[in-house]
């Protein structure tokens, strides 16, 4: 791509040498002289009235300083909208899920907190409690928060078109009921935090989170300080993927406050046992979804009714379920859509955001839906998608679905035409049994949006100084929680200044110099990010011509910045290396501080939650997959054997970076569709560890191929949209169709374990005997 | 309270340990070397991976007097002053991080792997990183970074990725 020097370009992670010899510093990897150690004591019932809380054996424990309850935040409840706020640091009259924090302890070292808490007497009065969303709806269910009636939490009611004379106009309908797993994001490094109070009356914390800009607002309310004295200070993080690395969590206010009362720095790391246990995890949703075509496999009508579990509190909720209805008419054309969404309180952990947000739910009840239909009908699963996938708009005009998404660019079609030859067309001439294994391919489309809205501002601004040695600073409100954006937002404003991207020199955020940014969340950091960078690159440009130009005594038109040069294109006299332009400019006269600044425009109009109508980012990817899975018929285990993934991106800013976004995406998605869920028992989880909570590892991954559908979007730097999210999306239903096409039975209920596989082939067999 | 003696990275220290310290904490806490990383501390993540003996072990299950008297080497051992280990920036030039709190106990893992067998095959590759777990990169830019790992290894003059 000659009209880049380096967008397009597979530029190695500018965090590349920290991250292999172990000098990137994450949370747990700081310490402070003096500093304390805080354990929480948590909750051995799912729903109980805390009665009493006894810390008097704790405190006489030698080396144990501080403890703190419920009670000591001052009634402060938090929660992502106003109306929401239904969620205390640590539970205050009663628990609502198993494991809730009750009390914080501080003491000299790890094990003495430790053993601190086993010393603190609660009294609980254990509660009837509610572990299923069905179960929690009805009348008489145990009631989890006062406000809500019948335990809802959220619900919103959308109607578009007409879906009963669609329905009734409709050659088929069909009708199923489909299930999402309690899946969580899985990142190696549990949360932490070290947070210091200044008897002052400033708090400075270190905390693992993607969004610190979340937690900074947290804790100024919740200790009722001026934004201007909380002080959040971004290290390394070690994998997001949305939920908890989000919002803040019990240990983080209980460190701030036990700082405050010791005036000792205090520091908390979670065991990944608890966060396996407490973590906000994927809401598990149940779709009953309805489903009616034309002869020809056209789609008339879809009607969904989802019932999302949303465990104690509201958390993200509101988002989860309005993004399950929305992506319901992408990526394809629909003119009828009902959705009825629940999001019911229970006494399980909090269900919340994770990569996918929402839009996994629904897409994967769709795609398999879709492959039942085009099977009565006898139609081939990859021609049904091709007639209904929405279409690329020309170049200037815009596609909008029957709820109001807007779309510029569409590579659906051009995607699952890349996945067609050879990958789809020749499944058949690849073995189909071999021994037990029988062998299938499932192919699926995806949509993502590009830079989720939530109901606070949308600021993304970038600020770039120019150096005199003619490197620059690059500081945002970005968080690279491991997805590379440090990485691709040095190469835009590289781009736009003609410099290398070793003179770009980012910093971490940091909420007292760092511009104010929501966070890395709903893909929007390359694409709002890119944009605020781009402009005040562009900005800096501007101004270092102008000393150019002035110094040259030509027109600022006249002069250029390239691979390092500034220069003036009709005069081979005229040119300078960046670096001594940038002294010229801060040394002549009185001296210059250039300094250019740019914010994102992208993505501003309001989102419409109740009403269901409108825009839930700025622009939509898509991906398109095959899924060869081997099923053995008799064990029920599974072969993942090969994905293909096309992906339509907008344009690969960075190809290295994007390619490990899809894989990772798509192989997070496997585990989703084959392995992953936390197993409960009346709210207790019961495996809370990596080898009981199975993710995939090195030996489970199928081989990929990616296939990139460049669109170049309008509404993003250098024609970018979201990659991954649409791969996380687009994996489940591709696997579990694949499943289907190979041993006939249909796995509605995630994940797809060999028992669940085995269970429906003996019912398969039990109906055939019959028949 | 125990004496041990521990050779980390060619450096000898001498420390005071409780019979219940994991070598895990000896490094990251007493001796301040927080490139190992802890995950899961059950020895079911790999990110605390660091060699011992030339083998590798989760030094979140070891406890630090059964390491007494054994040669560790961390990530912090890896890289020869500025110059990286070919197997560091094999992962940079090919994607194989993206978080990077896995990647210290990967890499100790595959040049555990490589010096043993200098010439892994694909399937070879994906058992000897078994024990270690991203949740980033769905492996397959490990993979490559292994494979290029290997052969610049094999092109340097020991064999071995040294000078």
């Amino acid at each position: 791509m000659a009209e880049f020097s380096l967008i397009g370009k597979s530029v190695p992670r500018v965090d590349g040498v920290e991250k292999v010899t172990g000098k990137a510093g994450y949370a747990a990897d700081f310490s402070l002289p003096g500093m304390l150690w805080c354990k929480l004591v948590r909750s051995p019932y799912a729903h109980a009235r805390i009665v009493n809380i006894d810390a008097s054996r704790a405190l006489r424990l030698p080396g144990v300083k501080a403890v703190v309850t419920g009670k000591d935040f001052g009634g402060w409840t938090w929660g992502w909208m106003p109306a929401t706020r239904d969620e205390p640091p640590v539970a205050v009259d009663k628990v609502r899920y198993w494991a809730e924090a009750v009390a914080g302890i501080a003491a000299i070292d790890e094990d003495t907190a430790e053993e601190a808490c086993d010393l603190v007497d609660v009294e609980y009065e254990e509660l009837p409690g509610v572990f299923d969303p069905e179960e929690a709806m009805k009348d008489g269910a145990p009631a989890v928060h006062d406000y809500a009636e019948n335990n809802i939490s959220v619900q919103y009611h959308w109607n578009f078109g007409d879906v009963e004379k669609a329905f009734a106009d409709a050659y088929i309908v069909r009708e199923d009921r489909f299930a999402t797993s309690r899946a969580t994001k899985g990142y190696i490094e549990p949360p932490a935090t070290l947070a210091y109070y200044d008897p002052s009356g400033y708090i400075t914390v270190r905390a693992a989170k993607q969004s610190p800009y979340f937690h900074y607002r947290h804790l100024a309310a919740c200790f009722k300080l001026p934004l201007s004295r909380v002080r959040v200070i971004q290290p390394y993080i070690g994998g997001g993927f949305g939920g908890t690395k989000n919002d803040s969590l019990a240990g983080d206010f209980c460190a701030v406050l036990l700082s405050k009362m010791t005036g000792k720095p205090v520091k908390y790391v979670e065991s990944m046992e608890e966060e396996l246990t407490t973590s906000r995890r994927r809401h598990n949703m149940i779709t009953y979804s309805k489903m009616g075509a034309t002869r020809d496999g056209i789609i008339t009508a879809i009607q969904h009714k989802v019932i999302a579990d949303g465990g104690g509190y509201t958390a993200v909720g509101p988002l989860s379920l309005y993004l399950a209805g929305f992506g319901t008419t992408l990526p394809y054309k629909l003119d009828n859509f009902k959705y009825d969404g629940y999001r019911v309180f229970t006494n399980n952990p909090m269900g919340a955001a994770m990569r996918g947000h929402g839009v996994t739910h629904t897409r994967f009840a769709a795609e398999c839906q879709m492959d039942m239909i085009a099977d009565e009908l006898g139609m081939d699963r990859l021609e049904i998608r091709m007639k209904n996938s929405i279409d690329n708009p020309a170049p200037g005009t815009t596609y909008t679905t029957i709820n109001g998404v807007t779309l510029k660019t569409c590579g659906m079609k051009e995607a699952f035409r890349q996945v067609a030859e050879p990958y789809w067309h020749e499944r058949n001439e690849l073995p189909k049994k071999e021994g037990n294994i029988s062998w299938g391919v499932g192919v699926s489309g995806a949509p993502y949006l590009t830079g989720a809205r939530q109901m606070g501002h949308q600021a993304c601004a970038a600020i770039i100084r120019l150096c005199e040695d003619g490197t620059v600073n690059l500081i945002t409100g970005a968080t690279d929680c491991g997805q590379g954006s440090d990485t691709v937002l040095a190469m835009i404003a590289a781009e736009e200044l003609g410099i290398p991207v070793s003179a770009v020199i980012s910093q971490k955020v940091d909420t007292s110099y760092t511009p104010a940014d929501p966070g890395s969340y709903g893909s929007r950091v390359t694409v709002l990010g890119g944009q605020a960078v781009q402009k005040a690159a562009q900005e800096v440009k501007k101004q270092l011509v102008e000393v150019a130009a002035q110094t040259w005594k030509v027109k600022p038109e006249d002069v250029d910045i390239r691979d390092g040069m500034v220069f003036v294109a009709s005069d081979p006299d005229k040119q300078m290396p960046f670096d001594r332009m940038a002294r010229v400019a801060c040394y002549s006269g009185t001296g210059a501080v250039i300094m250019g600044t740019g914010y994102s425009t992208y993505g501003l109009e309001p989102l419409g939650m109740e009403s269901g109508y409108g825009n839930a980012g700025v622009s939509y990817s898509f991906t398109a997959q095959t899924a060869r899975v081997g099923v053995d018929l008799e064990t029920g285990q599974l072969t993942t054997q090969s994905f293909t993934i096309a992906s339509d991106c907008g344009r690969m800013l960075n190809p290295l970076l994007a390619e490990g976004q899809i894989e990772g995406g798509a192989i997070q998605g496997l585990g989703q569709a084959i392995y992953e869920d936390f197993i409960m028992d009346k709210g207790r989880t019961l495996n809370p560890t990596f080898v009981d909570y199975k993710m995939p590892h090195s030996v489970d991954i199928p081989e990929m191929k990616l296939i990139d559908v460049e669109t170049n979007d309008p509404d993003g730097p250098y024609g970018a949209k979201e990659a991954s999210e649409a791969s996380h999306v687009s994996t489940p239903p591709a696997v579990i169709c694949a499943i289907h096409d190979a041993a006939g039975v249909w796995i509605k209920e995630q994940p797809a374990t060999p028992e669940k596989i085995v269970k429906a082939l003996k019912e398969k067999a039990k109906e055939k005997a019959q028949k | 309270m125990k004496s041990i003696k521990l050779e980390i990275n060619g450096v000898q220290h001498e420390v005071e340990v409780a019979p219940w310290r994991t070598l895990l904490e000896v490094i990251r806490e007493e001796l301040q070397m927080t490139g190992t990383k802890e995950g899961c501390g059950l020895g079911e993540c790999g990110a605390c991976s660091v060699l011992m003996d030339g083998k590798t072990v989760n030094s979140c299950l070891v406890l630090a007097a059964e390491a007494n008297g054994k040669r560790i080497t961390t990530i912090e051992g890896l890289a020869q002053a500025e110059r990286l280990h070919p197997i560091q920036q094999s992962f940079i030039d090919n994607g194989g991080f993206q978080c990077g709190f896995c990647t210290p106990g990967m890499i100790m893992s595959t040049k555990v792997m490589l010096d043993d067998n200098p010439n892994p095959t694909d399937d070879e590759i994906k058992k000897g990183i078994s024990g270690n777990l991203c949740r980033c990169t769905g492996y397959a830019k490990i993979f490559d970074s292994i494979r290029a790992a290997k052969v610049a290894m094999a092109a340097s003059s020991d064999g071995r990725g040294g000078a």
